[in-house]
């Protein structure tokens, strides 16, 4: 309402906005070129049988009745994916929130060196690789060592090779690592609060600390959940990296194979970039559906 | 000198002696203080394991029980590692080469880049801007593995694969960097201030360069930290490289790393190597980045 006051108020002409969009220029390009044209073209090219080699042929839903229908691999890298962005994804998302809860208690030297810690594996990026000598199949590696000594098993487990573990065990590494610019943006806004509030509420008659966190709390942290949200789901449903150092590419029986690893699969390996374009939207749709749903249930908290 | 403390010793006592906030059983404390212990032991168990492995001597590193700790610390698997790179088919330098002058241009590249669709997007009264805007911010979904892939294509199309360009120029369109700068613009530049400088007929650029990029300073350190952390991590993982001759540090390093069994002490040196820059800048910047992401909420 103030705006259109002074708007009146003053009467000055629009200033021009010519500079504006020459600064926004450079960005753009790049941003339409490897971003918004890759997306757009992928949804075209899904719908041919695109091979960067002869002319492509519209086929129509092939792609997608193939993919869903006819191709095992990719049923089970939908699944795989599924699985581990619905554990890895709300799990990292709330234990970041509850790190971040707990350490903003704590005394400034001692919440640095936690915030580092916890970072740290979404900041170094490539340290991941020590999980597979913790959990090397000999008997000299730390994790067999460590259940030998304890006397739960008696011979060294196969981590990696052997269906039964590695799912949990690359499951438990991506957990490990999805502490990352959305933990660093719960830990601000927890330092950002407005003190005000709690004080206010804690007159009210606040009764427990669990009300304090959901009557002033999260109505206050809103925007940061929603931000947290999106990082997970963005690296929730990227997982493939992880997999394919960890326990090969393709995996055992593709134990850990994800949508990730099927679409670069297709497309750098047997350059069918048609039939990978349809993996792509698909991701890119699930992707896009997850973030409606939890934009819808987080807006719910913050108004 | 104030005495160090584990908890924050007064909690929230707004101009009165007593603290209003609601506090914890000494029980609850202690679970807190247990959670947080087994929390920090699980996501530090990967480095310090590395570290400890990265100075044991050949002998225990193949000591049978093996033994966590380490006896006789050594860099002899550092030394390793260097001799190692000394011995490539493509002199070391050139990785190094590449690594520096990769992230190095694109970082300040997309520095400016952002810094200027950043203002642009928070200041700007344009038509269609908030629905660039509101893409943008979409798009921090898709991480660049994501995208890798179905950019392929264009990146082919554009005659770069195997070239320095697909290296340099797909981290441009990144929008990390673009959303926390716009953010920081909308909440810390006051259009008051702005207006004032447009009557005192300073051009926009001038705004830009003498108003904006200095009241922006944490969002612009934290670009370059976010940036030089995924190109610095993403290195070796690109799909558009081919040749040895463009492959960088990282890669070379996972490569003498792999080496098979005799070279685990090298490979946890890698590790330790490798990790040591991403550390360093962000340990250097962690309050700017801190003051940042208080910016980052969305709505």
């Amino acid at each position: 309402m103030s705006k259109e006051n002074t708007a009146i108020k003053k009467r000055r002409p629009l200033t021009n906005q010519r500079p504006f969009l020459v600064l926004l220029a450079p960005y753009l390009l790049f941003f339409f070129v490897f971003t918004i044209l890759p997306v757009l073209s992928s949804i075209v090219l899904s719908f041919t049988d695109f091979n960067m080699v002869t002319i492509n042929n519209f086929v129509g839903f092939d792609n997608y009745i193939r993919l869903f229908l006819e191709d095992d691999i990719f049923t089970i890298a939908l699944k795989n994916t599924l699985i581990y962005a619905l554990v890895s994804g709300p799990v990292g998302f709330i234990l970041s929130f509850v790190i971040a809860w707990f350490i903003n208690e704590l005394s400034r030297a001692v919440r640095t060196v936690v915030t580092f810690i916890v970072y740290s594996p979404a900041l170094t990026g490539n340290v991941f690789v020590i999980w597979t000598y913790i959990f090397s199949s000999d008997s000299r590696g730390f994790a067999n060592d460590f259940l030998m000594k304890l006397g739960i098993v008696s011979d060294p487990i196969e981590w990696l090779s052997n269906t039964d573990y590695s799912f949990g065990i690359v499951m438990l590494v991506i957990i490990w690592m999805s502490f990352g610019t959305g933990f660093l943006s719960f830990c601000a806004g927890f330092k950002s609060l407005d003190r005000t509030y709690f004080e206010a509420a804690a007159i009210d008659g606040l009764k427990n600390r669990w009300q304090e966190l959901y009557y002033v709390t999260f109505p206050q942290m809103g925007p940061q959940l929603l931000f947290g949200a999106v990082m997970s789901i963005s690296s929730a449903f990227a997982v493939g990296n992880v997999n394919q150092v960890l326990t090969g590419n393709p995996s055992t029986n593709y134990s850990t194979h994800t949508i990730l690893l099927h679409m670069t699969d297709y497309a750098t390996v047997r350059f069918e970039m048609g039939y990978a374009s349809a993996i792509a939207v698909v991701l890119f749709g699930m992707m896009l559906l997850f973030y409606v749903v939890v934009h819808k249930v987080l807006s719910k908290f913050s108004d | 000198m104030e005495k160090m403390s584990f908890w924050r010793r007064v909690r929230f006592n707004h101009n009165s002696k007593k603290t209003v906030l609601l506090s914890r059983s000494k029980a609850g404390n202690f679970g807190v203080f247990l959670f947080l212990l087994l929390i920090c032991a699980f996501m530090a168990l990967p480095m310090v394991y590395s570290i400890i492995q990265s100075l044991k001597p050949i002998d225990e590193i193949f000591l049978y029980p093996p033994r966590f700790y380490v006896k006789n610390p050594t860099f002899e698997n550092f030394v390793q590692v260097i001799g190692l790179a000394a011995s490539l088919w493509v002199p070391f330098t050139r990785y190094l080469f590449n690594s520096l002058f990769i992230t190095i241009v694109t970082t300040a590249v997309y520095l400016i880049i952002a810094a200027m669709a950043g203002y642009s997007l928070a200041k700007g009264k344009f038509r269609g801007r908030e629905a660039i805007a509101q893409t943008v911010t979409l798009t921090l979904l898709f991480r660049a593995e994501v995208t890798a892939i179905p950019a392929y294509f264009i990146v082919a199309k554009l005659g770069m694969i195997d070239t320095y360009w697909a290296l340099l120029l797909p981290p441009l369109a990144g929008s990390l960097g673009v959303f926390l700068i716009r953010q920081t613009v909308t909440v810390s530049i006051p259009d008051e201030t702005l207006e004032a400088a447009r009557i005192d007929g300073a051009s926009e650029y001038r705004i830009f360069s003498k108003i904006v990029i200095p009241g922006i300073k944490p969002a612009l350190l934290t670009t370059i930290i976010f940036t030089f952390q995924s190109m610095w991590n993403s290195a070796g993982t690109s799909q558009y490289i081919f040749s040895e001759a463009l492959k960088e540090l990282p890669t070379v390093l996972s490569t003498i790393a792999a080496g098979g069994i005799a070279r685990q002490g090298a490979a946890s040196a890698v590790s330790v190597i490798v990790m040591i820059p991403p550390i360093i800048v962000f340990l250097i910047s962690q309050s700017s980045v801190m003051e940042t992401m208080s910016h980052s909420g969305m709505k």
